[in-house]
């Protein structure tokens, strides 16, 4: 074996591809959300359908998705592989743990998290993603250029309540699976330190909530507004 | 029969130089052809393993643990005395020398105990290089604290666990030579007994805890490095595990015991609340410093403690008795060991101690508190208070503490010479197995400082000056010596199988424990050791016919394992009885109340007892002879001590 | 106090074992918990059943023998050894469930009793600086601040007791591994073997078949010496740098 493929397959190199992928999705998710809340913006989604259309078009931001695409396929199978192995490292259980008392719940089940927030990636790509790519989409023109209408595809979606309730409740999950997924990233790849890594939490903590609760607003608010 | 120590000749600080270049060598290319047995893993075994398979040997390394890190030494709190003089206060080998033998009331060797003075300096050497984290000052150098019976700082230290650092640093040296192979460790494996071939120490036999498989090993050399016998007490702060098994062992097939009555007691030990009490749990000697002990003026006030009546908050400064402050007005609270121990004894025996049971002690740190705050108190203290609340339940911030003495050291052991080999030839003992070095009483942060000494710096020349001198052919371990002696520990076994009495191991371990405590514990006359050793003889008689040992020998049986251990306390603490009734003097740890001065301070007799007494073993239910070694004073004058 | 035991009972290690009740009474609140145990082996012994295999030995906290996963939790409800826990953290009446520690590379020997040498193999691989006797520098030679020396301290205080294996999950060794990793790290005598140490540690551990850390922080909470998560971050540092800086291919 090679010393990378023997370090990557270490428990704390697949560990090392946990926190990289975890930590550059933490990274898309911010680039999403900040183009999603052009949403927000009154103009019928003019701004939105311009922003989508950049973003299935231009050549880095393509690249960009590329590496997502890996990044969530990475994490997924690792945390599969660590799962796993993880679970043959205890062939048998406790009868009683009251692991409630030394860790956060959401810590310990970021196996369960990860897979609702992967099932929920699913209907999402399904619904905008692969219709954006793929899909037979009604199309505006602004300024004599032509634009796939995503936002109509979008306002009609969350017209329906339990697609809203869906997207609510994960992003739940998600805010759950960021509250650990973030901060852990750092400790893995080894950056803790007394001055900082208190920031880091905080920085976490607030990004766990700030950014799913945007995402939530985003179905909300075009129920309510259309 | 005659003891030869083997002192080297010449003056004191050249004998162990001298003797290096004497010993004879094993050239490195021969090594590897001569195995070394080592029982026991705590500082002096697993200093000592690490040392000679670095050396090339090919080392068995033996624990009942299951892991050698486990070791008793662990638990050593207070820190390693060394004459490194860092502190340009005077501190010398020579004062180290003088301090030690001193504090062990002149029994004590001049030869071996300047030589630990010499090599304690090598020792904090090796441990820093180890890794070891020694507590440092702020320019980065290492700090020093001082401790009981010297007037100079010299004792290093690792927090309040300078044990485990020490021993975690001798593991680690251990482990090395495990991975490199030299070293061959047997944890959970028991010395059952010790392989004489033509006289020589030639192997041992041992129980696979886990499996009962008993099995035996063959070397060139064996050594014992297996702790005290603090045990023999019962209650002890010693680890529930720790035995005498392989020096008694070891004795009964020739080696000599010597001293076996010094133990030592130590004062400040948590009280026994109850029958149930396992083991004694110690805390460091610094209390002391700052705390105030007392009882009671009186019976009656006691009492009224004892029953619940009063609190010990209630009781007024004019009806509290602070005896060691009344009666030693110079040293007060500081007096030492020994004598602090033995005060405590005599206030509870005239009825005045506290706790429910009457056998405790207060040490108050009220005026304390007062006079420098509880945070002071609380940076010096924390730990250990936090502790005491923690198995008591009582918070001494704001109520007394109570204290008794507890055994927690044993002087005496296996009698060895100048190179550390009892006389059975290729049997050494290292560390708190052996006698060598502490005389009647041991001075604090004086033990690890000696098991290190054993293993990293003196048994490495002297193990080779004796292999030098033998062939490294090996003996095989089918040879009638070995099947003779696995025949004789599988009997044993089977015999204590096959009592199925009526009585459990612990009901004699707790009687023969509290016969020592009662007869040959801080205070010791004629007539309770002769009764003692009556007691012994019945209870041994009984323990060997009505004892009860649960399951088989071929799986992991705690009883069976403990059952070995109490069958040699009983014979020990007979032998540690006829000792006592030998040794007609008071010196260190071992009082007894006929020879004391008018003020009831201990009463040496120099003229006559100036010996190590070493016992023979003749045989089964005889009486052990005597074989004195008169100890030489040619650089210390012996003076009485006092504290008054 | 009363009290009703449910303790985990195995005759070896290919016995496939279980549950037994016993019933207890007569026990003082100033009783450690291990003295609880030996009342009820004295009772057991005395009816002449195989009393009660567990390990201990120095009972103050300090040898890390003792290990009893004791109703949810490595050494119970304190933040202790389970020797040091005493029964005044219980009630009258209270079941107490006790079993071993649970993992893969801590095969149970008996009861519970298990055997924990994955940790001796592990400080084998590299837990030590390779200087032999004598030879060495003076102790003072190298001024190290006393800040690190404190940091050192704090993660050798480890008593390897297993019981972060035990808290963790996963069954993750890693608080175990990286307080030792961390002491010789933060320390100028552990520089020169740093980078060796630090690969060859981490590989005998997960050959040992423990899992692997998910920062849940269970170990350090759990942890009798209360070693901090901050040492595992340590490792992980210690080991990323040195398998991309090392000639070991």
């Amino acid at each position: 074996m090679s010393w990378v493929s023997k370090t990557l397959s270490s428990t704390l190199g697949k560990k090392l591809i946990m926190a990289l992928t975890g930590l550059f999705l933490i990274l898309f998710l911010i680039g999403h959300v900040s183009g999603n809340t052009l949403l927000f913006k009154n103009d019928g989604g003019e701004a939105f359908n311009i922003y989508a259309k950049f973003m299935t078009t231009n050549p880095a931001v393509k690249l960009l998705s590329y590496i997502t695409y890996i990044s969530v396929l990475a994490h997924v199978v690792y945390s599969i592989i660590l799962t796993k192995s993880n679970k043959t490292a205890r062939p048998i259980g406790y009868a009683i743990s009251k692991s409630e008392t030394n860790s956060a719940w959401s810590s310990r089940n970021m196996g369960v998290l990860g897979t609702i927030v992967l099932i929920f990636i699913v209907i999402h790509l399904q619904g905008f993603w692969y219709k954006m790519h793929w899909g037979n989409l009604p199309m505006v023109e602004y300024n004599g250029e032509q634009y796939k209408d995503l936002f109509a595809i979008v306002q009609f979606a969350f017209q329906q309540e339990w697609l809203v309730a869906l997207y609510v409740l994960s992003m739940v999950f998600l805010g759950f699976h960021l509250s650990h997924g973030f901060s852990s990233a750092f400790q893995t790849l080894g950056l803790n330190h007394v001055k900082y890594s208190p920031a880091i939490k905080k920085i976490g903590l607030a990004f766990s909530i700030i950014v799913p609760a945007l995402f939530a607003s985003m179905p909300l608010y075009i129920y309510f507004m259309y | 029969m005659i003891l030869d120590s083997k002192i080297p000749e010449g003056s004191l600080a050249e004998k162990w130089t001298k003797h290096k270049f004497n010993v004879k060598l094993v050239n490195p290319a021969n090594k590897r052809k001569y195995d070394v047995i080592v029982v026991g893993t705590g500082l002096a075994g697993a200093s000592a393993a690490a040392s000679l398979a670095e050396l090339g040997y090919n080392v068995k390394a033996f624990c009942f643990q299951d892991s050698p890190r486990r070791a008793h030494s662990i638990a050593a709190q207070g820190g390693i005395n060394a004459a490194k003089n860092y502190q340009n206060d005077g501190d010398s080998v020579y004062r180290l020398f003088y301090d030690t033998i001193k504090g062990g009331d002149y029994r004590a060797r001049e030869g071996n105990v300047y030589r630990l003075a010499e090599v304690s300096v090598n020792i904090i050497d090796q441990c820093v290089a180890q890794g070891v984290p020694f507590a440092r000052e702020y320019g980065g150098l290492l700090a020093n604290r001082s401790f009981g019976g010297a007037q100079v700082s010299r004792t290093f230290y690792a927090r309040g666990q300078t044990g485990q650092q020490l021993l975690l640093g001798a593991y680690s040296a251990l482990s090395r030579q495990v991975a490199n192979g030299k070293v061959k460790l047997y944890p959970r494996t028991e010395m059952m007994d010790v392989v004489l071939v033509d006289g020589k120490a030639r192997g041992i036999v041992t129980r696979n805890l886990i499996t009962g498989a008993v099995e035996s090993h063959s070397a060139h050399a064996v050594l014992l490095c297996t702790g005290g016998y603090g045990n023999v007490f019962f209650l002890s702060t010693n680890a529930m595990g720790s035995n005498v098994t392989a020096a008694w062992r070891a004795h009964k097939k020739g080696a000599l015991m010597a001293n076996p009555c010094f133990t030592q007691i130590h004062p400040t030990c948590i009280p026994v609340s109850g029958d149930h009490q396992s083991k004694l749990t110690l805390m460091s000697e610094s209390l002391r410093n700052d705390g105030r002990v007392w009882v009671p003026a009186t019976k009656e006030t006691a009492e009224k403690l004892r029953k619940g009546q009063i609190k010990a908050n209630d009781i007024k400064e004019e009806d509290r008795d602070y005896f060691l402050e009344r009666k030693y007005p110079s040293f007060g609270n500081l007096v030492p060991r020994d004598v602090a121990s033995r005060n405590a004894k005599y206030v509870c025996d005239e009825g005045r101690g506290v706790n429910e049971t009457g056998e405790a002690v207060f040490l108050d740190f009220r005026d304390a508190i007062i006079r420098d705050g509880k945070n002071v108190i609380e940076a010096k203290y924390g730990n250990l208070f936090d502790m005491y609340q923690q198995i008591t339940g009582e918070d001494p911030y704001k109520v007394p503490m109570m204290i008794y003495p507890a055994v927690h050291y044993t002087m005496g052991g296996l009698w060895v010479d100048y190179n550390l080999m009892t006389n059975v030839p290729g049997l050494y003992a290292l560390g708190e197995a052996n006698f060598s070095d502490h005389g009647a009483n041991r001075l604090g942060a004086s033990a690890l400082m000696q098991g290190l000494a054993d293993g990293y710096f003196v048994i490495p020349y002297t193990v080779g000056d004796y292999l030098a001198q033998i062939p490294s052919t090996k003996i095989p371990t089918d040879h009638p010596d070995f099947l003779k002696v696995e025949k004789e520990v599988k009997d044993r076994i089977q015999k204590l199988l096959s009592i199925k009495g009526e009585k459990t191991i612990d009901f004699f371990h707790k009687k023969l424990g509290k016969i020592m405590w009662d007869y040959c514990g801080m205070a010791r006359n004629e007539e309770g050791l002769k009764k003692a050793k009556a007691m012994i003889k019945e209870l041994k008689k009984e323990f060997w016919s009505n004892v009860k040992v649960l399951g088989e020998n071929e799986e992991l049986n705690q009883s069976l394992e403990k059952a070995h251990r109490v069958a040699d306390f009983l014979e020990l603490g007979e032998l540690m009885v006829d000792d006592a009734l030998n040794r007609n003097e008071s010196c260190g740890g071992h009082f007894r109340e006929e020879y004391q001065t008018p003020e009831g301070e201990a009463l040496r007799d120099d003229e006559n007892f100036a010996y190590v007494a070493a016992w023979k073993y003749l045989g089964e239910g005889q009486e052990e002879e005597l074989v004195k070694e008169p100890l030489k004073f040619e650089n210390v004058k012996l003076t009485q001590r006092s504290y008054k | 106090m009363n009290l009703t035991l449910k303790i985990w009972r195995q005759k070896n290690n290919s016995d496939k074992g279980g549950f037994k009740e016993y019933k207890i009474g007569g026990i003082s609140k100033d009783m450690s918990f291990l003295e609880m145990l030996d009342v009820l082996n004295e009772e057991l012994s005395e009816k002449g059943e195989d009393p009660v295999h567990f390990d201990h030995d120095c009972r103050e906290g300090i040898c890390g023998m003792c290990s009893l996963y004791i109703n949810g939790k490595p050494h119970g409800p304190q933040q202790t050894t389970t020797c040091q826990l005493h029964m005044r953290s219980f009630n009258d009446g209270e079941t107490i469930t006790i079993e071993p520690w649970r993992a893969k590379a801590f095969p149970v020997m008996k009861d519970l009793v298990v055997d924990r040498s994955a940790f001796d193999r592990i400080i084998q691989a590299g837990g030590y600086v390779s200087v032999n006797t004598g030879g060495v520098p003076d102790a003072n030679e190298i001024p190290i601040p006393k800040t690190l020396a404190d940091q050192a301290m704090d993660a050798a205080q480890c008593i390897g007791c297993g019981a972060c294996v035990a808290a963790c999950k996963n069954a993750s060794a890693m608080l175990f591994t990286s307080a030792k990793i961390s002491q010789l790290a933060l320390l100028p005598q552990g520089q020169v073997e740093r980078k060796r140490r630090a690969e060859q540690m981490v590989a005998q551990m997960d050959a040992e078949g423990f899992g692997a850390c998910t920062n849940t922080g269970a170990c350090e909470a759990e942890c009798p010496k209360s070693i901090s998560i901050t040492n595992i971050a340590r490792m992980n540092r210690e080991y990323f740098t040195a398998v991309v800086s090392s000639n070991n291919l």
